[in-house]
């Protein structure tokens, strides 16, 4: 048998015994970036395709909902810093090699996108809006004229913001768990899976209900084939990959993984939406709630474990 | 110029002079080091074999935390030092995530500091604060392309390693075994 001691003389409570230097703000901003990037994808997606009418809800509605989570989501990123007035740095360096600096970059454009978005369509909530002044109805106008383009770049941002949600933990080499690209497609799929809910949750229109259901069961199960092929790439690797994987296979994260994340936030919602496209009548608060309950847990457990795993040496 | 440092596990004793001579010299708050003292023993009783390492920042020259840093703060220096700029720092903690060897912390004045292989000591022409005070003399110092610099001397005459080359990070901090 062998034995194998390491003692330390470094006692810094947020390096040992292992990583603690990202508490509760990074898993919620990723979990609500990933959300707000699913609802704006999906209504880019659905205006650039024709169908407004058919999915007023999910064009229309939803995407209000986006800049409420980005606001907060930015929120919690600045509270998280450590040199808060030194913020501004972000934004007067532009390193393409460290994925927290694009991220940066395509928060300021999917953001103020978000925001041009909403004030299209503010008529539909509030139906006697008025912009009061000459110059914003010009630019409302402005917009209205090239809303195409508008949803062109909000699908595109949007979708590069949720894939890199995953892509800004998977470039951490020194922390096992995080190091697969899958990260960055499991976030982005899990996002969208989120935002798809978010429809299912506020939609009143039965045809869209249905629609959304749909597309949330295919998400669902794109999001475990994901995870599959993230266990059986962390099994088929490095010594430390695979102690990563068995943070969820035996290790500390084990029940919270499988029971909120796998259970709760997937197999579940997706046997009740698949209960609600048969002739069962689902109330869809469930399903919706749960999908999102499960992606939040995603990001908080992905983020919590990733910080437990490392090399030795 | 490529600075490189070679601690000798075999003279090393573990008895943390370094790591008191460092935060003496740096300033370093109450609660946290830049340079810190590890002893491995390995085999069953009574086979024992240990091993000493003073260990700091490996001064990459494939650095993660130069990568992950959103605003340049953290950079490379002459000689390859990699240093972080602290009035560039937004301290996001990217490069303590992105560091396989936990070399950095987060300094209570909210910046992430480091070792800095005393580059303010090396500009007066002097060694950093632990190879100077070290009573074994087990910590080398100097500039990898100077044959005739100490570290570049006892590289050649001793077998040494890097702490988890495996990472691709290609460390500058060797131990002689």
């Amino acid at each position: 048998m062998k034995e194998e001691l390491i003692v330390s003389g470094r006692m810094n409570s947020m390096i040992d015994p292992h990583l603690n230097i990202w508490h509760w703000e990074i898993p919620l901003y990723l979990f609500l970036g990933g959300m707000a990037a699913g609802i704006l994808a999906i209504a880019a997606l659905y205006f650039i395709r024709g169908r407004e009418k058919d999915y007023r809800t999910a064009v229309r509605l939803t995407p209000f909902l986006a800049p409420i989570l980005l606001v907060f989501g930015l929120l919690a990123l600045f509270i998280d810093l450590r040199h808060k007035l030194f913020f501004w740095q972000l934004y007067v360096n532009i390193k393409l090699q460290s994925p927290m600096s694009w991220g940066a970059w395509v928060l300021m454009v999917i953001t103020p996108v978000s925001f041009i978005w909403c004030a299209l369509h503010i008529k539909d909530i509030f139906p006697k809006w008025d912009w009061k002044y000459n110059w914003l109805i010009n630019v409302e106008s402005f917009f209205n004229r090239y809303k195409k383009v508008l949803a062109w770049v909000m699908l595109i941002y949007a979708i590069i913001l949720g894939i890199y949600t995953g892509i800004l933990l998977s470039a951490f080499n020194a922390r096992p768990l995080w190091n697969t690209s899958i990260l960055g497609p499991l976030f982005l799929t899990s996002g969208l899976s989120a935002g798809a809910a978010t429809t299912l949750l506020l939609s009143k229109n039965k045809d869209e209900r249905k629609q959304f259901a749909r597309i949330d069961l295919v998400l669902i199960g794109i999001e475990l084939f994901f995870i599959i092929h993230m266990f059986m790439g962390f099994l088929a690797s490095t010594q430390v990959q695979i102690e990563a994987a068995h943070l969820f296979l035996g290790g500390p994260y084990t029940v919270s993984f499988w029971i909120f994340v796998v259970i709760l936030g997937m197999l579940i919602p997706a046997l009740l939406e698949f209960m609600e496209l048969g002739k069962y009548h689902i109330p869809s608060i469930l399903p919706a709630t749960m999908v999102i309950f499960g992606s939040l847990m995603l990001r908080f457990i992905i983020v919590y474990a990733g910080q437990f795993s490392r090399w030795l040496y | 110029m490529r600075y490189a440092m070679a601690v000798d596990t075999r003279k090393c004793v573990g008895c943390s002079d370094c790591v008191v001579a460092c935060q003496t010299e740096n300033n370093v708050p109450s609660g946290f080091c830049r340079d810190w003292v590890v002893e491995v023993t390995d085999g069953t009783y009574p086979q024992l074999e240990m091993e000493i390492r003073s260990e700091r920042c490996n001064h990459c020259i494939n650095s993660p935390c130069v990568r992950c840093c959103p605003t340049g703060a953290s950079h490379f220096d002459a000689g390859g030092i990699v240093l972080v700029d602290h009035n560039k720092c937004i301290g996001c903690g990217a490069c303590i995530a992105s560091c396989p060897y936990d070399a950095r912390y987060p300094h209570p004045d909210g910046y992430v500091d480091k070792c800095t292989f005393c580059s303010h000591r090396l500009k007066k022409g002097l060694d950093p604060a632990c190879a100077d005070v070290c009573p074994t003399k087990c910590i080398y110092f100097g500039d990898l392309d100077d044959p005739n610099s100490p570290v570049s001397v006892i590289l050649r005459q001793r077998k040494s390693k890097t702490l988890i080359p495996e990472a691709g990070t290609r460390p500058q901090l060797y131990f002689l075994i």
